[in-house]
């Protein structure tokens, strides 16, 4: 049915695909309003699991680039939530 | 396959075990209290002649020709509407029945056309049949008699006729409108020999409320509602059994064909789904498959403003090939991806999303129910551990209480909406909780109990104060959260609910919903004994469509809710194998069977059989490759049967990320919207040519059986392989049931589900594995799939997207009976004689504040965009709530739709846009001008 066992062709994730930051900004500021209710550490880390599980790795790379350079318009939860998945 | 004729034992089956012995003919039979003489003859093998009856439907006792006569008391009764009982000695056949049968058909006879040879239903006509089984050979009375030859005929609908003259007044038509169908709109008018079936009141069958399900034409004995197809083509010559590709309620049907030429699609009784019962469009709205505007050659051109070229698989498939691996060699392997569609079958999408993870190299595979029932799997993922509805549609003929909350089931899953009017009408109270005064609150013989009336956009605050009613006065099934669920997030959750900020009371100003009628649709839900939850779009399309079927099934979980027929949590999906499509490993996060693609155990099953190796990371949602193409990332994608430049939000900036791309490759029927933007065509196979499975919204895996051979040449499965193949990693399979051998070898959900079994068993509902032979009608029975059920907190988070000053109104988008999502089918169909262009419904108070009126064409703007639509003044909306569809690409809804989404799936929020509308000279564009935007096909005029 397939053909013969062969690696992926280049790394799977290079950078450059994910969208553009604004966008970013505006789900990771909403999946932390949607933990907003738990304790800050706990919003925190239900953030970070939710990108991890979820996001593009190049998504989470380009608002990690945008988080080191300033996070503009980044809420709290969202912006520690970013800085653990490094 | 030979013609079927399906099997009609008379009378409707009754539950219970065969306790009753009986002696027909002398044959004995053993059949459930109840049954009547004339079901216990046929399951003995003795048909009782008949015309009224028919076991879809009650008995009836009007056409007095099934009489027999049963040892030891007088008279002659009727068959169907005798019961047995112990002991009974009853004949079918004896000189005094057959003189009496005799002359009742004498007196049909004698007012009836003779006409056979020219009728239409002739070789299909019950009447004609029992002139022969009585052995009618003279009618004494003449026709010089009253009569009724000279009855009209209406044609009015597109696919029926309605002959007066052939009618024999049976009642059964009336009947399967009311039992059936539930919807009334036949009567009998007129009394003794004056008694003629009716429309509405003495309308014609297009004006009354007739919804064209064609329940009565099924019922019909004769010729005199008949399918205008069988008119035009004559009786159907063979058969062959098949599952609908409209909505997610996934009927089956039975193709009758003359050669390769459907006559009818008629709905199978032994269907699990629909149990013989069928709508307007799976019944009559099929003929798009065979329409002009199919486009079965494929096609190339290298730029989107050239005209298209057609040209040979090879080419194209080559062309998109070339294209795609260019692509990945410029700008990385993650520059490209695709979309599988709702609308193929499992074997198709599972090949596409095979492709885009082993030929492509990512994991850059979505699905359009990322724009519908994503957040359903989230969510009942996180609190059951499967993502997937509880029940079958059987389960709601045991309710007590039903919820629908964001559904309208009698526009967007008629037949399911069939069954649950049944049960209403039974006495099951209903909930319904929706913006709008949705068919279903108020209608023949159905009154919900609480219509919850809430504003868009506020449907967790909702579940929330239902929560907190069960919760705060004492109604949560202790016994079964102690027994079935976590203790430690109950408890969080039981704090959580609680909160005063989540009561009726508080949430009202949210909502705009009565604290009192929150408070007694909680009780109702909570202490009905069976309830179940229904919901559907209403509930997912939001930017909290996740919490709120979170929110739903903590609430089922606390009262006990879940896990045995007439209760459950079920989602109503929005096309046929939206189930499927995301069962099949669609997601970017997820392989078939929802597993994470992290998970290393998960991706050694897949990269042993494909023999490659797969992405460890998820890749991009629709969404979020809308917006790489759009930053210049994201340069390629393939689109199997999907339009998303009609039916994906702010169609706008869809357009902009098409038009951004190096390459598109569509597969579809039709020119669509989308293809506007395509360089590569690909025809794709209506469901008549499918061969494959669908998997419908109660899992229910049914066969999709090619009724002619696929009108393009190639199966799309196999285009979808030799698209690999071309990019360099081979795909192959004889057969789609090789396809589905390598879902069940690598899927343990479907580990016993095969073509052969299907066959056997006729559908299967997943899991079906070897715990499970013969696949699970109902999930969660001793258990929850995670093991205990998990409680999640639900706060109420408002959307962003707000109404202003400019903005004022809320708009909502939805679909209507007689036209399906983009309307790429329907809108080929006579059905746009019900539907031919999509409007905007407004409150009567909003209209008149801005001088607006039923007709006049008006501007709905919103922050992203806006379009001209006709108005249409209605009392169903609540006041600063407007509503339309999307069924024509002209109409532009998705034009004012914004880009906001669910927050844990971006599942786009449809059902909320801040708008405002205006009167204008404007007129709407229409469906010819948006087709003649298409490019040309080169050579042809």
């Amino acid at each position: 049915m397939s053909g013969e066992p062969r690696p992926c062709v280049d790394s799977p994730t290079e950078p450059g695909v994910a969208p553009a930051p604004a966008s970013l900004v505006r789900m990771a500021n909403q999946i932390a309003s949607n933990a907003a209710h738990k304790p800050h550490d706990v919003a925190v880390q239900r953030t970070a699991d939710h990108l991890r599980e979820f996001w593009h790795p190049s998504m989470i790379r380009t608002l990690e680039s945008y988080v080191a350079s300033g996070g503009e318009g980044l809420g709290p939860i969202a912006l520690e939530a970013v800085a653990t998945l490094r | 396959m030979s013609k079927v004729r399906q099997v009609d034992l008379g009378t409707p089956a009754v539950p219970g075990e065969a306790s009753v012995n009986v002696v027909v003919d002398g044959m004995p039979v053993n059949v459930p209290a109840g049954t009547s003489v004339m079901r216990a003859a046929a399951t003995a093998g003795v048909d009782i002649p008949r015309l009224c009856a028919t076991d879809s439907l009650e008995p009836f006792g009007s056409c007095r020709l099934c009489l027999v006569e049963v040892d030891g008391r007088p008279g002659t009764p009727a068959s169907c509407t005798t019961p047995c009982s112990p002991g009974m000695t009853v004949r079918t056949q004896t000189p005094r029945l057959e003189k009496l049968r005799r002359g009742v058909m004498e007196l049909y006879i004698s007012d009836h056309p003779l006409d056979c040879l020219t009728c239409p239903a002739n070789g299909d006509c019950e009447l004609q049949d029992m002139a022969g089984v009585v052995g009618l050979r003279d009618v004494r009375y003449g026709l010089d008699g009253a009569n009724h030859l000279d009855g009209a005929t209406d044609d009015s609908n597109p696919y029926f006729s309605f002959d007066d003259s052939k009618c024999i007044a049976c009642s059964r038509c009336v009947r399967a409108c009311g039992e059936v169908q539930g919807t009334f709109a036949l009567t009998i008018a007129g009394r003794g020999f004056g008694s003629r079936v009716t429309a509405g009141a003495g309308e014609s069958f297009m004006g009354s409320e007739c919804v064209s399900c064609g329940a009565c034409v099924q019922a019909c004995p004769t010729s005199t509602l008949q399918e205008k197809s069988v008119i035009e083509l004559g009786v159907p010559t063979r058969s062959v059994k098949t599952t609908c590709a409209y909505c997610g309620v996934g009927c089956s049907f039975v193709a009758e064909m003359r050669g390769d030429e459907v006559v009818r699609m008629v709905p199978d009784k032994d269907g699990g789904a629909n149990a013989g019962h069928s709508c307007v469009k799976g019944r009559f709205a099929w003929g798009y498959a065979t329409h002009r505007d199919r486009q079965l050659e494929p096609m190339v051109r290298e730029r989107i403003t050239d005209p298209w070229r057609a040209v040979s698989w090879d080419e194209a498939i080559a062309h998109a090939a070339q294209g795609l691996t260019k692509i990945q060699a410029k700008h990385g392997v993650g520059a490209i991806g695709g979309i599988t569609s709702s609308r193929c079958t499992n074997e198709e999408v599972f090949v596409v999303q095979k492709m885009i993870r082993a030929a492509f190299g990512n994991n850059n595979v979505d699905t359009c129910a990322r724009v519908c029932h994503s957040p359903t799997g989230y969510g009942l993922k996180q609190t059951f551990g499967t993502s997937a509805g509880t029940q079958d549609f059987e389960s709601v003929a045991h309710a007590d209480v039903v919820v629908v909350i964001g559904a309208n089931p009698t526009d967007g899953h008629p037949v399911f909406a069939s069954r649950l009017k049944r049960r209403l009408r039974e006495g099951a109270e209903l909930v319904v909780i929706d913006p709008r005064r949705i068919d279903l609150v108020r209608s023949p013989h159905i009154e919900a109990a609480e219509h919850l009336q809430l504003q868009p956009g506020t449907n967790v605050a909702i579940v929330n104060a239902l929560s907190h009613v069960v919760v705060t006065e004492g109604l949560v099934d202790r016994a079964f959260v102690a027994e079935r669920c976590e203790a430690d997030s109950f408890a969080e959750w039981e704090q959580f609910i609680a909160l005063e900020e989540n009561s009726p009371e508080a949430t009202s100003g949210i909502t705009g919903v009565p604290a009192d009628a929150v408070r007694r649709a909680a009780r109702l839900y909570a202490t009905a004994g069976n309830a179940a939850i229904y919901y559907g779009l209403g509930v997912t399309e939001h930017s909290q469509g996740s919490t709120m079927v979170m929110g739903m099934a903590n609430l089922a979980m606390a009262t006990g809710n879940i896990g045995r027929t007439g209760v459950g949590v079920n989602p109503l999906r929005g096309q046929n194998n939206v189930q499927g499509s995301c069962d099949m490993g669609s997601f970017p996060h997820e392989l078939p069977g929802y597993r994470h693609v992290s998970d290393p155990a998960v991706r050694a099953i897949f990269e042993a059989v494909w023999g490659t190796t797969i992405d460890p990371e998820p890749g991009l949602r629709i969404p979020n490759m809308f917006d790489a193409a759009i930053a210049g990332r994201y340069l390629g994608m393939f689109i199997q049967g999907e339009d998303i430049a009609q039916s994906d939000p702010n169609v706008a900036h869809v357009k902009a990320a098409l038009g951004s791309l190096e390459l598109l490759v569509v597969q579809d029927l039709f020119l669509n919207e989308t293809a506007k933007f395509a360089h590569v065509f690909l025809p794709g196979t209506s469901f008549l040519e499918k061969d494959g499975t669908f998997t419908n919204a109660e899992r229910r895996i049914n066969r999709v059986r090619p009724v002619m051979a696929p009108k393009c040449g190639k199966q799309e499965w196999q285009v979808a392989c030799e698209l690999a193949t071309a990019m360099g990693y081979p795909m192959d399979y004889a057969h789609s049931s090789e396809i589905m051998d390598e879902i069940a070898a690598t899927t343990p959900t479907f580990a016993r589900v095969s073509f052969k079994r299907l066959d056997a068993e006729g559908s299967l509902q997943w899991p079906c594995n070897d715990a499970a032979p013969h696949g699970t009608r109902i999930m969660h029975v001793d258990g929850f799939v995670r093991g205990k059920g998990h409680f999640v907190d639900t706060p109420f988070v408002p959307t962003d997207e707000r109404t202003n000053r400019n903005y004022p109104l809320i708009l909502t988008t939805g679909r209507i009976l007689s036209q399906y999502n983009v309307g790429a089918q329907t809108r080929r169909t006579p059905n746009v004689q019900w539907h031919h262009e999509d409007v905007v419904e407004i409150h009567v108070h909003d209209a008149e504040t801005r001088g607006i009126s039923t007709g006049d064409p008006v501007t709905i703007t919103s922050r992203v965009g806006e379009t001209v639509l006709r108005a249409r003044v209605s009392d169903r909306m609540p006041q600063g709530v407007v509503y339309t569809t999307f069924h024509y690409p002209g109409s532009g809804a998705n034009v004012v739709t914004t880009e906001y989404s669910d927050w844990a799936t971006n599942c786009p929020e449809y059902k909320v846009t801040a708008v405002e509308l205006a009167p204008t000279s404007r007129v709407p564009v229409t469906d010819e001008e948006m087709h003649a935007q298409h490019q040309p096909v080169a050579g042809r005029s």
